[in-house]
């Protein structure tokens, strides 16, 4: 193991972030700003507490959640995708650093740069709801588990894509939806019977409902589930980023 | 001491079907610099692509410093500093960090004196904290020689690091070049420019439509296909070539004042004393005399499409390609 490259590439994606470290959390917190005020404060008054949780606290979790997987995929996917725009990916190929280097130094930054993101919107929370964290420790586990899923899904779409628009395309049409449909705003018990059972498609909402446990003690599926679904992915994801630099696909000739 | 590198019988077919490279075989001896020379196309690129793990090989065995590239690939590339053809680096990096990050991915330790003295041969320590978008375009080559030099490789790929370039700057890279072998560094540099390797090189290959037709050292290569070209300046003007004359390679010129003798270096006889000794005969008295080597352009140019048609008349032999172009040649 090249252990030197992966601090390389780590502390290169970590330079990149400290270069515009004002957009990099700006942007999400004024985000999240502004959900607590429209959901929170706006709508959130007229909306009884759920499940005992006051519906501002309730939301936190999915927010969090919202700017993890958001941040996760297009912090990897940016990261591998930029060097293979600009031509310097030949630096990484050309390196005595396999798969495992490469993904670790990409996915380690951009999963640490979620977290990152995700513990400051938690500090912002703070100043607009009351709240106790009932299971600290399974609460970062599930944040830097969930970063870490994403975080390689998203280097997969970087290898992937071709161009800048594809690039945004999932993020965009897969992972935000899949957000807000896997009860960011909600509790899938709210939801009508048929509806609740195609929620329980979403893989998110495994994930959220876990994060939320963690928080309040308050799931929609068990948490073994919730942590066996982030494991799931992780592995399976492992295996495809694997299979493409085994395999070169859009890497090699 | 064994070479650096060991090519054997190394192929590439793309998925398309192109033959990029056919059964190529070549070993590089420690310090040296080789040349490949080929048209666009040739294979250059894709044989040091293969070397360097950018291309995968459908056929055949490289090794580098005794380490084969696809068992071996981490000691193989340790080995190896690459500068690719086009400019590629990342516009808003500072010029040491990205020579820092190079260093980093083949795991070397940090070594700021080296980096520094990598930086100041390439003139570049005066640059080091200006980001590469403010770079000429000199300068952002010299800054992909720098990263590729950063774990101090003991061999150095350059594709076509001229390509593209004025003829200062050209200049100044070729000596760049020299400095780097000064250094014990063994250069492989893939070029269209004739000069630049004739300039260069120890030795020369020449590759087309993934062959590697020869590999000679660069004065035998000269010497052995060169043409020159003999031009005597003469007291009166001549009204026209004597009938004799005709068909030996003489032309007159300049109002009749200069005649031409081409004549082929590697002739048993070139035919120069007998030409003077026939003016003398003639009483053509001579005011000046002088010689011209055929350029590496004219020698790679006659080189590529006379080995082209003898590729094409012993392909269905199914002999070994390079065996059977001398053997044709032996015959022609």
């Amino acid at each position: 193991m090249n252990w030197g490259a992966v601090r390389a590439i780590f502390n290169h994606e970590m330079a990149r972030f400290f270069r515009t470290i004002t957009q990099s959390l700006a942007s999400p917190v004024i985000s999240t700003v502004l959900y607590f005020v429209v959901f929170g404060a706006a709508i959130g008054g007229r909306i009884q507490a759920v499940e005992g949780v006051a519906y501002g606290a309730f939301i936190v979790p999915g927010l969090m959640m919202l700017t993890v997987l958001q941040q996760s995929v297009s912090n990897a996917s940016f990261g591998i995708y930029f060097p293979k725009f600009s031509g310097t990916v030949y630096e990484l190929l050309v390196a005595p650093a396999g798969w495992a280097e490469v993904t670790l130094g990409f996915v380690g930054a951009a999963a640490f740069k979620a977290v990152i993101i995700a513990l400051i919107i938690l500090l912002t929370s703070f100043f607009f709801v009351g709240m106790h964290i009932v299971h600290p420790l399974w609460m970062l586990s599930f944040l830097i588990l969930t970063a870490v899923g994403f975080s390689l899904l998203g280097f997969i779409i970087g290898l992937w894509a071709k161009n800048f628009e594809q690039l945004q395309v999932v993020p965009m049409m897969v992972i935000t939806p899949l957000v807000f449909l896997g009860g960011a705003f909600y509790s899938a018990s709210m939801l009508p019977p048929f509806w609740e059972q195609v929620a329980k498609l979403n893989p998110v909402l495994y994930l959220i409902s876990g994060f939320r446990w963690s928080f309040f003690d308050i799931a929609d599926v068990p948490v073994g589930v919730s942590l066996i679904a982030v494991a799931l992915m992780i592995v399976v994801l492992l295996a495809v980023i694997r299979w493409i630099f085994l395999t070169g696909w859009r890497l090699r000739e | 001491m064994p070479p650096i590198i060991e090519i054997d019988h190394l192929s590439k077919q793309y998925g398309s079907g192109t033959r990029a490279l056919d059964d190529v075989s070549l070993t590089i001896d420690e310090g040296e610099i080789i040349a490949l020379l080929g048209p666009n196309g040739a294979g250059k690129t894709t044989l040091i692509s293969i070397i360097c793990g950018l291309v995968v090989p459908t056929g055949g065995t490289v090794r580098v410093g005794g380490h084969d590239i696809r068992t071996d690939w981490r000691a193989a590339r340790k080995l190896i500093g690459l500068v690719p053809q086009e400019i590629a680096l990342e516009p808003f990096e500072k010029v040491i960090n990205a020579v820092r990050f190079t260093r980093g991915l083949y795991g070397a330790a940090p070594d700021e004196a080296y980096l520094e003295q990598v930086l100041r041969s390439l003139a570049l320590w005066d640059k080091r904290d200006a980001r590469c978008r403010e770079l000429s375009g000199g300068m952002k080559r010299r800054v992909l020689i720098a990263k590729a030099l950063s774990h101090r490789p003991r061999v150095l790929f350059l594709d076509e690091p001229t390509a593209g370039v004025d003829v200062h700057l050209r200049r100044e890279m070729w000596q760049v070049v020299r400095d780097l072998r000064a250094s014990g560094v063994t250069i492989i540099l893939t070029t269209h420019y004739l000069e630049e390797a004739e300039d260069m090189a120890d030795r020369i290959g020449v590759i087309n439509k993934g062959r590697l037709l020869l590999v000679r050292p660069t004065a035998d290569l000269m010497g052995e296909f060169g043409r020159k070209q003999l031009t005597i300046e003469l007291d009166a003007p001549l009204q026209h070539l004597p009938e004799d004359w005709a068909a030996t390679g003489l032309s007159l010129s300049d109002g009749g004042r200069v005649l031409t003798y081409d004549y082929d270096t590697r002739a048993e006889r070139t035919g120069i004393g007998r030409l003077l000794a026939d003016l003398n005969a003639r009483g053509l008295g001579v005011r000046d005399v002088a010689t011209k080597q055929t350029s590496l352009e004219e020698v790679f140019i006659s080189l590529v499409s006379d080995r082209a048609e003898v590729t094409a008349d012993v392909e269905p032999s199914g002999a070994d390609p390079q065996e059977a172009i001398i053997a044709a040649e032996g015959r022609a």
